[in-house]
């Protein structure tokens, strides 16, 4: 298990330094660059423009910038955004609780209801039950997000006027149901998908294990059917959902870059999309290497869960 | 508004109140808000609160950092600048006793030597008392070079500052700039016992939790989506009405209007409300909808290196092919008006008796006829080897000025001259293509002014071509010995009429020269809900929320 997790380590940290030079080249070498967003504003002289590009350290070499970057990341210290000038940490820091709170809400009632869904999918397959919900998950799956975003907000805040039309909180306030009435609006578009996803999922990795001959062993020596559905195929159709859901991790922590946008959201989505289109580079390139590390993570995560959970892989890796 | 505005009819009352206040009550509104006493009537604890839905994030909470338009609507409320100007131009003294004048010995007869007397009763945020000290530190601190500026224009010219005492200044000037006093309204003190003790500048901790002496304190911020502010019960001038200011930022403007419309937000500011929506925000129960003027002129930006460009005859006639009405009224919705120069028809030296443009294809033909350019083979017109094509560049993603490419691209196309269009996202195009003159032309909505100021050296003067000498804004690479002479004595004049007299040369001379061709004064529809007072739009600073202390909720 020792050497499995060192030499998983080594590959991850590989693997994040070239996630970090393949994406500071190509964010610096996109056209444009942070200084345009003042530019815009028509009050900066070209000597402004030249004396901020110096101050800034913008216009020295690319790979001299990289090297000074890393050094400061390998101690903690990501730089500070171009917009506010706050130090990154913070930033990201500051948006994490908002895109958690929403992802996990809906990742939470999408595996719930998809995996209620799948399963029963799954038993009664090929019943009007499986067929319906086949149906809505292509629907669902096919709705553009964007779209249904601006319905959700249209039909229910203006005009039935049941939800607020976006934001965390009500501004100056911000209980806890005034909270959990701002996220349904954002959760209900973001499950939508993604219950049709995890209905998807569960219900093949159901039909790969009821078809299995434990399942039978069980069913001919007369364990109940709700018994053998619980103790036997749920369980083991659990497993490559573990997988699944370790890959999903990156995700609850990266946003959604739409739903954050329509729903005036503040997550890690919509910082990445403003930072991108700022070409905020420390910024950017936080919630790149953020991302990153969250994905290694996750997958870590996944392969020691699943270790866990099934003894055959302990084994393989001892 | 518009004549057959159906508000005008409905509400005559409210509408003539509006206008009251920001044209004829201009200088007592400024007042109120910026120190001054409102009046004997006793005011009571403030209370409730404001949500003003921007666009844009506030990023910035240093007011001397670079930062951009909706920073500027916060710090209005939590700094102070020496004097401000108000809806109509005029300046009024906020920090500072009165104006620096010949008369009251403020400025001496040649405009070189500064004294300004500064309020005593004036506290920062934190308890310690306003002295010139800090005003001596903020001036500085633009002018340190290490020092992450937005400007320094007019700062440079500022030397010798001295301190007398705790509340008088003193400065000498190395040229006469009569723009100072303007750019000066935009100078929000920073306190010098607070930053005079960091090593260095750039330290970003003062801008997470900044001091001022505004009517209103910091106190919360929530990185991408709101930054609120507190009255402050020691405020020198007349306390705020509102306890709570919350700045929220929305980012899409259909959001933004949406949450307007259910009540999300009190006020919706800067971008505003989208155009296509102007009808329907008309006709909303309980919402007053205004049309505020940028300061912004909507324009053809003329490379004047470009061949066919660089020949004025052709630029006179490209003007006579733009149908302005047609491109407020199709594409913007009847929103903006037309524009005759660099400034907007609502700025004090704004020039009303310039040469009339008129839309006439049959004479932009005639008059490139007569210049010697002869219509092609393929239909565009040649001079000594020249074809009359040029491209027109604007930012990605603007679907109104695409539309309104295509208009002039007809137009253009009838008098045999091809416009081209070469969009790009607004971080390249605003980046060396802009600096560097890479353009044929531009379509910007441009602001020509400096706080407000009608000084426009750095955009059209000989000596402001940043492709030939690294500074300034005069892309068009535009050069005019006369206008230069005009400029620098526009520069040097102090006096108010003297100076109004100089710039209706200036528009004269430009409207001659057409370095740019005007399109609309841009109009940002803004809105405020019922039972929200106080607001008036202010070209002269820019962001409206500049006297959100005199805002109130009546209801």
């Amino acid at each position: 298990m020792g050497r499995f997790l060192f030499g998983r380590l080594m590959q991850s940290l590989v693997l994040l330094w070239l996630v970090s030079m393949i994406g500071f080249a190509i964010l610096h070498l996109a056209p444009g660059g942070p200084l345009s967003q003042f530019i815009a504003g028509g009050n900066l002289n070209a000597d402004d423009i030249a004396r901020l590009m110096a101050q800034y350290g913008l216009d020295r070499p690319l790979p001299v910038q990289y090297l000074e970057w890393v050094g400061r990341f390998l101690i903690g210290d990501w730089g500070n955004s171009f917009r506010d000038q706050q130090p990154v940490t913070a930033i990201i820091a500051g948006h994490i609780g908002a895109t958690l709170e929403l992802m996990l809400t809906s990742t939470l009632l999408s595996i719930l209801i998809g995996g209620t869904i799948g399963i029963i999918g799954a038993v009664r397959r090929y019943s009007i039950f499986d067929t319906v919900a086949t149906i809505g998950a292509m629907i669902a799956l096919s709705i553009p997000t964007f779209w249904f975003g601006l319905a959700v907000i249209y039909v229910f805040s203006v005009d039935l006027g049941w939800l607020p039309a976006g934001n965390r909180q009500t501004m100056g306030h911000g209980s806890f149901l005034d909270r959990v009435h701002h996220l349904i609006g954002p959760c209900i578009v973001l499950a939508l998908v993604s219950t049709a996803i995890w209905s998807r999922y569960m219900r093949s990795s159901m039909l790969d294990v009821i078809n299995q001959d434990y399942i039978r062993t069980a069913r001919s020596k007369g364990v109940p059917p709700f018994q053998i559905l619980t103790h036997h195929a749920v369980r083991n159709a659990l497993l490559p959902m573990i997988t699944i859901t370790g890959l999903h991790v990156p995700a609850l922590l990266g946003g959604a870059l739409v739903t954050e946008t329509v729903f005036t959201w503040p997550g890690m989505g919509r910082l990445f999309l403003d930072s991108v289109s700022y070409r905020d580079y420390p910024v950017v390139m936080g919630i790149l290497m953020f991302s990153a590390l969250m994905v290694l993570i996750g997958s870590l995560l996944a392969d020691l869960m699943y270790a866990l959970a099934d003894p055959r892989i302990r084994g393989a890796g001892r | 508004m518009k004549q057959d505005d159906p508000m005008q009819i409905q509400e005559p009352l409210l509408m003539l109140s509006r206008r009251g206040l920001i044209m004829g009550g201009a200088a007592l509104m400024a007042a109120g808000t910026l120190g001054l006493p409102r009046g004997a009537a006793a005011q009571s604890a403030p209370a409730g609160q404001a949500i003003i839905g921007f666009s844009q994030e506030v990023t910035v909470l240093h007011p001397l950092m670079s930062h951009n338009e909706v920073d500027q609507g916060v710090f209005w409320n939590l700094y102070s600048t020496l004097w401000a100007a108000g809806p109509d131009g005029t300046l009024v003294p906020v920090l500072a006793k009165a104006l620096p004048t010949v008369e009251n010995g403020g400025l001496s007869a040649d405009g070189m030597t500064w004294r300004i007397e500064l309020r005593d009763d004036v506290k920062w945020h934190d308890g310690t008392p306003l002295t010139a000290a800090d005003i001596k530190f903020t001036i500085e601190l633009v002018q340190n070079p290490e020092f992450r500026a937005q400007g320094r224009n007019g700062y440079t010219q500022i030397t010798d500052i001295a301190v007398e005492g705790d509340h008088v200044i003193t400065w000498k000037l190395k040229e006469a700039f009569a723009p100072l006093i303007s750019v000066l309204g935009w100078m929000f003190v920073v306190p010098s016992h607070i930053l005079s003790k960091v090593a260095d500048p750039n330290d970003p901790a003062f801008a997470a939790a900044p001091v001022g002496t505004g009517p209103y304190v910091f106190a919360e911020r929530q990185t991408g989506n709101y930054v609120s502010l507190k009255a402050n019960p020691d405020y020198f001038g007349t306390p705020a009405y509102l306890d709570t200011l919350i700045f929220k930022y929305i980012p899409d403007l259909n959001a933004m209007y949406t949450q307007f419309k259910t009540g999300e937000i009190d006020y919706i500011g800067l971008q505003g409300i989208p155009a296509n929506f102007y009808d329907e925000a008309k006709s909303l129960p309980d919402r007053a909808i205004y049309e505020a003027p940028r300061g912004a002129i909507e324009n053809l930006t003329l490379n004047l290196s470009h061949p066919a460009l660089s020949d004025k005859a052709v630029r006179e006639a490209l003007y006579m092919a733009i149908d302005k009405t047609a491109i407020i009224d199709l594409v913007y919705y009847g929103v903006h008006k037309p524009a005759a120069t660099f400034l907007s028809s609502a700025h004090w030296a704004y020039n009303p008796d310039l040469a009339p443009h008129e839309y006439d294809l049959k004479k932009a033909a005639a008059h490139l006829d007569s210049a010697g350019w002869v219509i092609g083979a393929d239909g565009i017109r040649v001079k000594d080897g020249v074809r009359l094509s040029f491209s027109n560049s604007t930012t990605t993603g603007n679907q109104l000025r695409a539309e309104t490419q295509q208009l002039l691209a007809d137009d253009f196309k009838k008098i045999g001259v091809e416009m081209t269009i070469n969009n790009m996202v607004a971080a390249v195009l605003w980046a060396d293509f802009w600096k560097n003159s890479e353009f044929d032309s531009l379509m910007t909505g441009t602001v020509y002014t400096i706080a407000a100021d009608p000084d426009v050296t750095h955009r059209f003067g000989s000596a402001a071509i940043p492709l030939e000498v690294g500074s300034g804004s005069n892309v068009s690479r535009y050069k005019n010995p006369a206008l230069d002479a005009l400029l620098l004595q526009g520069r040097t004049e102090f006096d108010h009429d003297k100076r109004k007299a100089i710039y209706f040369q200036v528009q004269a001379m430009i409207r001659a020269d057409l370095p740019f061709l005007p399109l609309f004064d841009t109009i940002q529809l803004e809105g405020t809900v019922k039972g929200l007072d106080g607001y008036a739009y202010n070209m002269n600073t820019l962001c409206n929320t500049w006297n959100a202390a005199s805002w109130k909720k009546t209801i």
